[in-house]
């Protein structure tokens, strides 16, 4: 096909301009690309000349920072898998049983979950958390966020296992199975590429996220990264911005690997398609 | 193997009568298909025989048990699905195993039985193999595999052929043929596809909107259509219908229509009474019973409408001056050379009469 | 009899009961307690944080006082701000940069296309503090690289956060937000049969006759939907706090950043719960709208 100089024109100028955008977004991002690699990093774009490691070891050195990483981990962690248990058997329930209301009980958490926000509700939370005398526990971070992040899971979950033939179990039962038996032997496998996607989902979430640890947490063993990082540089005085970057790049680490994994496995272009 | 029971079964989902007071017997060893249209009810009998479905009044025995309100697992049954419902994340002979794995099978009677059926089935070297590495003509072998493994007292198949290709479907229809012939099952078979009914059944079950409409052997089904509807229904192409006018006079039946020529039909005297009332009656003929001539008993006219070749039969349809279409199957090696008008000839033995309702009308001879 | 189910209602409810507990516990017990919370002058510390007493509406009216309304750090002016903040930042910023992006990446080349959705794209999945901790550096008055840019190109640097505080957040939420409305348009017109655009070119339409006769209207439940779900997530949104704290002096105070101020800051927890309902009360009225449109999309799928 040939095309006319018109149109190759307009295909140049489609391609400048997309680049152009791409350019505008990549622009606050460049500066710390370069950062953690630079052992005089400051807050100026500098190429590190030497490239070095040093910053990293610095981080792994600082048992503050690490503290951080860990509570991070436990908390997502401990998310995770209460999310994951608790969407999978809820989710389940709500596609293949006929407990009555199932229609309105997911219409209601839907409504209930996108209106209680974490803005709308920081007040009542913390009521709560202190109320149960968990104020300043890992428990109450992972318990806040599970029951956050579940509507949305389930009603994920739940599509995804409302996609799948019935004739699974069906034929697992007339095999002999139980009920049980057909969900541990049968649906439990088929469903979990739905299972891990969501527990991702959930992870990156906790794991990225800075409001409910920030209200419900107080002392300095038990803040996550995100917490941690917040604290360096918005306290006065000028942060340690070698270890700060290498450290928040240790950070996003895991967020990234987990978006080229779920890219990788599922082709699912819709991380996260519903945010909480 | 057992028989089983439907009585007076209805199964409504919500106000929609899926199957409206079904009873029906099936005998131990008979190999029973459900046919009819979607949505006519055959797989909802099918589902409530393995449990699958709970009837919303009536009974259901297998054998002398009555199994109307019992869970799927303890029918003794065995079942093919439409969609062969293979694990994905169990190899092929996990697949097979199952239903002996939930049952408490050691696993080295599981790998064995397992292999044998699948040598049986022809699918013994895919053992190791995921369902989604073989062919679905292997994956419809291995979910029959499945349902074989453990001995049951009833088979129960949905569509089972419908997900393979023509050719495959003809392949494996000879297959199972040859399979209940040999085993003797009690096998539910239920499908739309009328070919398939006629090649298997013992006696097929026609069904349209939740009622069994006939129960009858394929060759009495195919011979002495119970209504129009199931005249239309089995066969291909199916049973060509003509609304006519009939008169009755001393126990023969005079039938009226433009273009038509038909022989007065000796009838059963109870019959007279009914038509003399709705004289509005339906004759049928089936497209095989057509000749290309005007020299017979019976003779329709009309213009060409179509000349098909298929090979071994040509298949000729006329348009009649009302506009209705007559087609015939012509068995023919010489080329038959067809004018614009033509008139095809058939005999009286092979017509069908249904009353103004659709209900077939009984010659003198039934 | 009872009907035969794949899990009798009994395991189904037992299935049901760990994910209702703690949903229960956190998203609808938090839902009332919120209001009756702002019906009292409960605070973080002191006498009324155990004893708080019930003080009707007087929070509320405090709120809604139009003498001090339209003042910086009151409620008024965090609610307008808000306003301004989602038309800009989202309905402008988030779904028109989407939507250019997803119609210009339909036709450029791979390589310019796999860097310029990389670059929208990790600006949306890394984590909020990192984010805030980047455009802290990006503005920075002496060294960062936006000045850096400005005075390579001539211009006069800026202390963006010092003058320009609420563009700053607009910019950084269209920034941050942009991927999402991409992503969503890019699969709308994927979704879109490749035939319909061969038809169009062989009739010898533009790119932008194509996108405004055929592509707009045909994806128009998506732009709906991406719309809604944008402007609930940025009215809630939390993380300009990690840019500018709400400052200086209350000019980048969102609602969600004021009734943390309130409530966290200055301890007054009733008055807290109060914008907490308020907000609560606007997310409502979306989110029931949100549910109607797609119950209709889903019934015209059916």
């Amino acid at each position: 096909m040939t095309l006319s100089f018109q149109q190759i024109l307009s295909r140049i100028s489609f391609s400048v301009l997309a680049a152009l955008i791409g350019i505008c977004f990549a622009l606050p991002l460049i500066w710390f690309l370069f950062a953690p690699f630079n052992a005089r990093a400051e807050l100026g774009l500098e190429i590190p000349s030497p490239f070095t490691l040093k910053n990293f070891f610095t981080v792994f050195e600082n048992t503050f920072a690490m503290r951080g990483l860990l509570n991070s981990f436990i908390q997502s962690i401990g998310g995770v898998v209460l999310v994951g248990f608790a969407a999978t058997l809820a989710a389940y329930a709500l596609s293949r049983s006929d407990i009555p209301g199932k229609k309105s009980i997911t219409y209601l958490l839907l409504l209930f979950s996108s209106v209680v926000s974490g803005s709308a509700a920081m007040v009542p939370i913390f009521l709560i958390v202190s109320k149960l005398g968990l104020i300043d526990t890992h428990v109450a971070v992972i318990l806040v966020f599970a029951g956050g992040l579940l509507p949305t899971a389930m009603f994920i979950l739940r599509d995804f296992i409302d996609g799948i033939p019935k004739s699974y179990e069906e034929s697992a039962m007339v095999a002999g199975a139980s009920s049980m038996q057909a969900f541990r032997d049968v649906a439990l496998p088929v469903i979990r590429p739905g299972i891990v996607v969501v527990v991702v989902w959930a992870f990156v979430n906790i794991w990225g996220s800075f409001l409910i640890p920030f209200i419900l947490l107080r002392s300095d063993e038990l803040m996550p990264a995100s917490v941690a990082i917040y604290s360096f540089y918005s306290e006065a005085g000028t942060p340690i911005v070698t270890l700060l970057a290498a450290y928040a790049l240790i950070y996003s680490f895991p967020v990234i690997s987990l978006y080229l994994f779920v890219n990788w496995k599922f082709g699912f272009r819709f991380f996260g398609g519903i945010k909480a | 193997m057992a028989s089983i029971s439907f009585q007076n079964v209805t199964k409504s989902f919500g106000d929609f009568n899926a199957v409206s007071n079904a009873s029906f017997e099936i005998n131990d060893g008979e190999f029973i298909c459900l046919l009819g249209p979607s949505g006519c009810g055959k797989t909802t009998s099918l589902r409530m025989i393995a449990g699958l479905e709970t009837p919303t009044s009536g009974r259901i025995y297998i054998g002398d048990k009555d199994v109307t309100g019992l869970h799927p697992r303890d029918r003794k049954i065995s079942m093919v699905f439409q969609d062969y419902a293979l694990y994905p994340h169990m190899n092929i002979s996990q697949n097979i195993a199952y239903p002996l794995k939930v049952r408490g099978e050691n696993e080295a009677t599981r790998g064995e039985r397992a292999q044998e059926v699948a040598d049986v089935l022809k699918i013994g070297h895919l053992l190791d193999r995921l369902p989604a590495q073989i062919s679905g003509g292997q994956q419809q072998r291995t979910s029959l595999a499945r349902a074989l493994v453990n001995p049951s007292q009833v088979y129960l198949f949905d569509e089972p052929l419908s997900n393979l290709d023509a050719k495959l479907r003809l392949e494996a229809r000879g297959f199972l043929h040859h399979l209940q012939h040999s085993m003797g099952m009690t096998s539910v078979y239920v499908t739309h596809d009328q070919a398939e009914a006629m090649a298997l059944a013992t006696r097929v079950a026609v069904m349209d909107q939740g009622r069994i409409v006939q129960f009858a052997t394929p060759m009495e089904i195919y011979r002495k259509p119970a209504t129009t509807f199931v005249a239309n229904f089995v066969g291909n192409p199916p049973m060509n219908l003509l609304p006519v006018e009939a008169m009755v006079e001393d126990n023969r039946l005079k039938v009226k229509a433009d273009g038509l020529d038909v022989a007065d039909i000796p009838m059963q005297r109870s019959f007279a009474e009914a038509v003399a009332n709705n004289p509005n009656i339906t004759l049928g003929v089936r497209p095989e019973h057509l000749r290309a001539t005007a020299e017979a008993e019976n003779v329709v006219r009309g213009k060409l409408f179509a000349n098909e070749n298929m090979g071994a039969e040509k298949l000729v349809t006329i348009e009649r001056p009302d506009a209705a279409r007559f087609t015939a199957r012509i068995f023919t090696d010489d080329d038959i050379i067809l004018s614009e008008d033509v008139a095809l000839g058939f005999s009286s033995q092979h017509i069908s009469l249904f009353d103004t309702d659709g209900n077939r009308l009984a010659l003198d001879d039934e | 009899m009872k009907n035969f189910s794949l899990l009798s209602v009994r395991a189904g409810t037992l299935f049901f009961s760990p994910a209702a507990a703690l949903v229960g516990a956190f998203v609808i017990v938090p839902f009332f307690w919120v209001i009756f919370v702002s019906f009292t002058n409960r605070t973080l510390l002191g006498k009324t944080a155990l004893n708080p007493e019930f003080v009707g509406f007087d929070n509320y009216v405090a709120l809604f006082n139009m003498e001090t309304f339209f003042t910086r750090g009151q409620f008024g002016f965090s609610l307008i701000l808000t306003i301004q903040f989602v038309l800009l930042s989202a309905l402008i910023g988030q779904a028109l940069l989407g939507m250019i992006l997803a119609w210009l990446l339909q036709s450029t080349p791979k390589y310019v296309k796999v860097f310029s959705e990389s670059a929208v794209i990790v600006a949306w999945i890394l984590p909020e503090v990192v984010i805030g901790f980047a455009w802290f550096a990006f503005l920075d008055y002496d060294n960062g690289t936006l000045n850096m840019l400005t005075t390579a190109l001539g211009l006069e640097p800026g202390d963006w956060l010092l003058d320009n505080p609420f563009w700053v957040i607009v910019f950084f939420n269209t920034w941050r937000g942009a991927a999402f409305s991409m992503m969503l348009f890019n699969s709308a017109f994927a979704s879109l049969p490749p035939s319909y655009f061969q038809a169009a070119d062989v009739a010898g339409a533009t790119s932008f006759q194509k996108f405004k006769d055929i592509a707009l209207p045909l994806i128009k439940g998506h732009v709906v939907t991406d719309l809604i779900l944008i402007t609930m997530w940025t009215f809630n949104v939390f993380t300009p706090f990690l840019l500018t704290q709400g400052g200086p002096s209350y000019r980048t105070e969102l609602l969600s950043i004021y009734t943390y101020r309130v409530a966290f800051k200055d301890f007054e927890f009733g008055k807290g719960a109060a914008v907490g309902v308020v907000i609560m009360l606007i997310n409502l009225a979306f989110a029931l709208f949100y549910l109607r449109i797609a119950k209709q999309k889903h019934k015209g799928a059916e």
